[in-house]
Formats: structure tokens, sequence, C-alpha cells
């Protein structure tokens, strides 16, 4: 039970920690973004002035209030899902344009990491049975694939087969000449799965040599084990061993880093899905940024945030029920 | 992990298993740490080299990579051996220029990082009590937080960006990492008999820390070290790709940032983008490298255990299945217990 408790009062800290980063990010760096903002406002045509006082109270440019009702303040709008207004999609909510990005960057991304992980484990697990042989030289050329930039390997993928070949749409998540908007039809998931193949592809070709590697030096270690070697004195099968006695046990560590990555899922590929015009989270905030949008931006870093926090807590929970060495080790 | 605390007197057995005598003609002290030359190693050594080298020489030789004075978008040929951009200036001059911007972007922020660590793993791992509860509540703080997002929203802040900025913005989100490496480490460190004993005899905290945890610490040190390097790099070339990279410097990134702005995809000028992302990867490859053959002295079952495989398997093609696969099992369980001790 101690075990709960310390994890569950470290995840409120960091709750608290991150939402209150959010606040203090803007007020603590320099340089002036309220006036760079209200210019912009400016020329763009007027501004209601709810909108103009949310703002100051974002960027900390509130003149009547004191630094601590404002936090009071803050922290009430975010216990109230008010993240502000975005002035991009003027006058658009934030958590309104948040929630239509959402769906996109879980689908594609989480796809991805799922099939990346599944395919890093197996083949991991392989090189490492096969620990001794000629597949050990070909582990290295792995970490190459690790070392490359994802958005690289995004812009290269679409130079050969969506520019060079066009095979592959440049853009985008769906046929938006075809379709008006996301519907229910055979059509349009067909559309939606041809636009993710590329965007998948980049994501599982980027992660996969971390998993095998990760899972081939773990089953390196595991298979030198003495109930391995006992396995393999009984006579059991070589299949038995490699499924029953080392994967299982070689794939504990790898299965706590999928947990990770499933919590990174949605701040996952932000630079990716900015080549692939994608409209998921990343692009949402990346466009936020280019348009100085403060209240867009700091809504999906806090939202981003969220996410992390809630499922690195559920996997942290799974995990110490999967494993209970770890609720003791601490 | 090494083998140091085997020369230290075992005073308590209670709490370690009976050390095996170290076996006689091995290496030993510095030497033992120190990498053996593999041909993973010496790929590695030859491809950090190579780079390095390009960026300190490079400059020098190539034009001046600010000069648009070229023809916009020429492809490879005499002169300009990587082309030219669509704003005629020469690919191959910015690549040696952008060598430099991030291979100093990477290094310092490396060092950021790994200082941090040092002191919210070491110092963490080996204090414990309420110092190491709230140095870990920090490391597992940035460690949740997510990475990139965060250094968006710092950098879209500041309007002026130098390439130290950026170095400092990647090395400050980027040490939690490493520092959670070190911290277990250093707490395994700190039970053993050769600290208890430093302790005993009235040596410092600092020193105990200088002297006797980090030394053994130095591999980890390094391949954490190297890691944090690529890390920052790839950050570097993220950012920098956004548009929110260093002002005025040219790095990779900000080679790829223009290359996208430019339509080099769409006009096919594969020689402005291919040859910075390709730097990284071959750099990140270098760093990788040297950081398996640093790995194998960290966990030498990596080591021994593919070695002790191919002589059963040798052994079993030889035909002399029985004796080859015990002597082989000896082996392995001889090699387990040195890795145990």
């Amino acid at each position: 039970m101690k075990f709960y408790a310390r994890r569950i009062a470290f995840y409120a800290v960091t709750l608290w920690a991150a939402i209150s980063l959010n606040f203090f990010i803007p007020r603590m760096l320099p340089g002036d973004p309220f006036s760079i903002l209200m210019a912009k406002l400016q020329r763009a045509g007027g501004i209601p002035a709810g909108t103009e006082n949310s703002i100051r109270l974002l960027l900390g440019a509130a003149e009547d209030q004191s630094l601590w009702e404002q936090y009071v303040t803050y922290w009430k709008n975010v216990l109230t899902g008010n993240l502000g207004v975005s002035v991009t999609n003027f006058p658009t909510p934030v958590t309104e344009l948040i929630g239509d990005a959402i769906p996109w960057t879980l689908g594609l991304v989480g796809t991805a990491t799922i099939i990346s992980f599944v395919l890093g484990i197996g083949l991991g697990a392989l090189a490492g049975w096969k620990r001794g042989t000629w597949v050990d030289s070909l582990v290295p050329s792995t970490t190459m694939l690790q070392s490359l930039p994802y958005f690289w390997v995004a812009l290269v993928l679409i130079f050969v087969f969506a520019v060079s070949l066009q095979w592959f749409p440049i853009i985008g998540a769906y046929d938006v000449f075809h379709f008006n908007g996301p519907e229910w039809s055979w059509a349009f998931v067909g559309s939606v799965l041809y636009h993710a193949f590329l965007p998948a592809v980049t994501i599982v070709i980027s992660s996969v040599g971390g998993w095998l590697l990760g899972m081939r030096n773990m089953m390196v270690s595991t298979l030198s084990e003495d109930y391995v070697t006992t396995a393999e004195a009984k006579g059991l099968r070589p299949r038995r061993v490699f499924t029953t006695y080392a994967m299982r046990n070689a794939a504990l560590p790898s299965l706590a880093g999928f947990g990770v990555s499933l919590g990174f899922v949605v701040a996952g590929s932000l630079v990716m899905e900015q080549v692939f015009t994608y409209p998921g989270v990343g692009k949402l905030m990346i466009t936020a940024v280019r348009n100085n949008d403060y209240a867009l931006m700091q809504g999906v870093f806090l939202v981003i945030t969220l996410a992390v926090l809630a499922a690195l807590f559920l996997m942290d929970l799974i995990y110490g029920f999967l494993d209970p060495r770890t609720r003791h080790n601490d | 992990m090494t083998d140091t605390d085997t020369t230290a007197p075992a005073t308590t057995p209670d709490t370690e298993p009976a050390t095996p005598p170290t076996p006689p003609g091995k290496k030993s002290g510095v030497r033992q740490m120190l990498p053996s030359m593999s041909g993973k190693l010496l790929a590695g050594l030859i491809l950090i080299g190579g780079i390095v080298l390009f960026a300190i020489v490079g400059p020098f030789v190539t034009q001046d990579p600010r000069s648009s004075a070229n023809d916009p978008l020429l492809p490879p040929q005499p002169g300009h051996w990587l082309g030219t951009t669509s704003l005629g200036y020469d690919v191959l001059a910015q690549l040696a220029e952008g060598a430099r911007g991030s291979l100093v972007v990477g290094v310092t922020a490396g060092l950021v990082a790994i200082v941090l660590a040092l002191f919210f793993g070491v110092v963490a791992g080996y204090l414990r009590g309420w110092t190491d509860e709230f140095l870990s509540l920090v490391t597992g703080i940035m460690l949740v937080i997510p990475g990139l997002p965060l250094m968006i929203v710092v950098a879209s802040y500041l309007q002026v960006r130098s390439l130290w900025v950026v170095a400092l913005i990647l090395g400050v989100t980027a040490f939690a990492g490493p520092a959670v490496v070190l911290r277990s480490q250093a707490r395994s460190l700190r039970v053993r008999d050769y600290v208890s004993a430093a302790r005993v005899a009235g040596e410092k905290t600092p020193r105990i820390i200088g002297v006797e945890v980090l030394p053994n610490l130095l591999p980890l040190l390094a391949s954490q070290f190297l890691f944090a390097i690529v890390l920052a790099i790839l950050g570097e070339a993220g950012l920098s790709y956004l548009g929110l990279g260093p002002n005025g410097s040219i790095t990779w990134g900000t080679m790829l940032n223009e290359a996208q702005g430019g339509g080099a995809l769409t006009r096919g000028a594969w020689w402005w983008f291919v040859p910075p992302g390709l730097m990284i990867a071959l750099f990140g490859t270098g760093l990788s490298l040297v950081n398996f053959a640093i790995d194998e002295i960290v966990n030498p079952k990596l080591r021994l255990a593919p070695a002790a495989a191919k002589s059963v398997r040798e052994a079993r093609k030889a035909g002399k299945d029985k004796l080859g696969r015990r002597a082989a099992a000896e082996t392995v369980a001889a090699d387990k217990e040195r890795v145990d001790a």
C-alpha cells in the first residue's frame, strides 16, 4: 500500500508543478509577449475587453492584480476547464480546438507506437536468441535508425514516395477535396488509412531500433540465467525455452518502456505532424507558436502534460501489479 | 560493475557472496574501464573523428556559407560538390558551418545535462533521506514533463535566441534521464564495502563522492554524456526545423528549415535536405557505436554471453557436444559469478 501512496503523492505534486510551470513560464522569461500580441490583434481589428483581460492574465500583464490573485484565478480557470480563447481562430475556445485535434494524434501515433513495439520486441527476441551468430553484426545498424532525425525521415519519405513516385499524398489526414469533414463511411476510412501510411512508417522506422536493441540486450542477459540453463538441461524444446522462459522475463523492462512511450503518444511526434501537415495536436501547437497564439500554445502544452501524467500514472499502477518487485524496491 | 570492489577487503561477508579470487593475467585498474578495441568502436571513432575534423577544417576550405553569388538550385557538380540552395548558398559550405553550430550546441547541452544529472543523480543516490527525496522529486517531474513541447514553449517566448541559450534550454530539459540512471547506480555503490570503509575512516562526504563513487560511475557517465549529445543535436534540429532555433547561426537544423521553406521537396532539390539529416544520423551512429563498446563494459553479460553461446555452438558443430557444452556452461556460470560479485 505504501507503494501506491507514494506514487499517488508523486503524481499529485507533479500535477501541481506542471500546472504552475505553465503559469510561471510567461512571467519568468524576458520579452514582452503581451505587447506583441496586442499590436498584432489591433492590426487585425478590435478585440473585446473580456478577451484582452484573459490574455493579460495569461501573460502576466494584469496591472490591477497581485501575482497571488492571478495565480488563484488561473487555477480557477484550469479547474473549470477554461483555457482561454484562441486568437488565431477567434473566438473558438482553446479546449474545443484541442478536442478536435487529439483523436488524429492518438489514432496515428498510438497505432504506430503499438506496431513499432510489437515488431521491435519480436525481432529483438530473435536477435537475442541468435546471439553469437552473424545476427550480432546486424544489431549495431539499428542505432543508425535511432540516430535519424525522425522529421528528416519524413522529408525523405515524402520526397521519394509522394513527390517522385506519387504513390502517397503529400499532406493532410484525409482527402479534403473529396470530403467536407470527418464522416462515417468506408471511403473516408480508406482515405484516412491512405494518408496515415507514410506518417506511420516514419514513426515505426525511427522508433523500432530502440525496442529491438533493448529487447535483444535483455534477452542476452536472461538467456545466461541459471533457470534457462536448467530448462535446457531438462531437455525442453528450444521453442518453449524461448517463449516461456526467456522472452516472457526479458520483455518486462520493455513493457515498462512501452508504458512510458504510450504516455508520450500525445506529445510524441510534434515535428512529424508539421512535416505532413497532419491535423493533430503537434500541428496545432506549432500553428499557435507561429501566430503568437499564446493561449492556444499553453493550452496544448498543458493538455499534453496532463495526458502524459495520466498515462504514466495508469502504467505505474499496472506495472506495480505485473511485477511485484517494483513495489518493494523503492 | 568493475573489479575495483574485489580488491577492497571483504569486511562484511554476510552482505555479499564470497568473491572468487581475481583470475591471474586480468586487466586491472584503469585499463579495465577502457573499452577493448573492436570493429564497432573503431567505426564509431572514425565517424566521430571525421565529422569533428570536417567541422574544424571545413569552413576554412569552403566558400562563404552566406554568399549568394552562385546560381540558385544547382545540382551537385564540380565547384559545388553538394549543389546550391534556392538563394544560391553553397550547400557544402553551409554543411561545414552547420557542423560547427550543431556540434557546439550538442556538446554544450550535453555538458549542461550531465553536470545537472551528476548533481541530481549522484548526490541524491548517495545522500538519501530528505535531500534524496527532494532531488528525486525534481528529477521525476522533469522526466515526466514532455521535453520538446516545453522547449517549444520556452523558445517561443524568447525573441532573441543565441546558440548558447538554445544549448542551455536543451541541456536543462534533458538532464532527468541520465540523472535517474546515475542515481540508481550511485545507490548500489553506496552500500559497497569500500565506500563504507571510507565513511568509517572519517572521510568527508564530498571526498567520498568524488574519489570513491565517481570513478566507478565513469563508464556510465561517459555513455550518458554521449547519449545526451545525440539527443541535444536531434532536439536542436527539431527546434530549428520549426523555426525556433538559434537566430543568425547556421546549424544542420536551420538548413533543414530553409530547405522546407525553399520548397526543396517539391522542386526535387534532394542535395539540399539529404546531407544535413545524413550528417546528424552519421554523427549519432558514431556516438552510439562508441556507446555499444561502453555498454559492454558496464554490463559484461553482453560481451561474455554471445561469446559463450558461440563457443557452445562451435563445439557442437565439432562433434564434442557433451564435453564442449559442459565446459561452455561452466564458463557462463563463472562469468555470471564474476558479474554478480
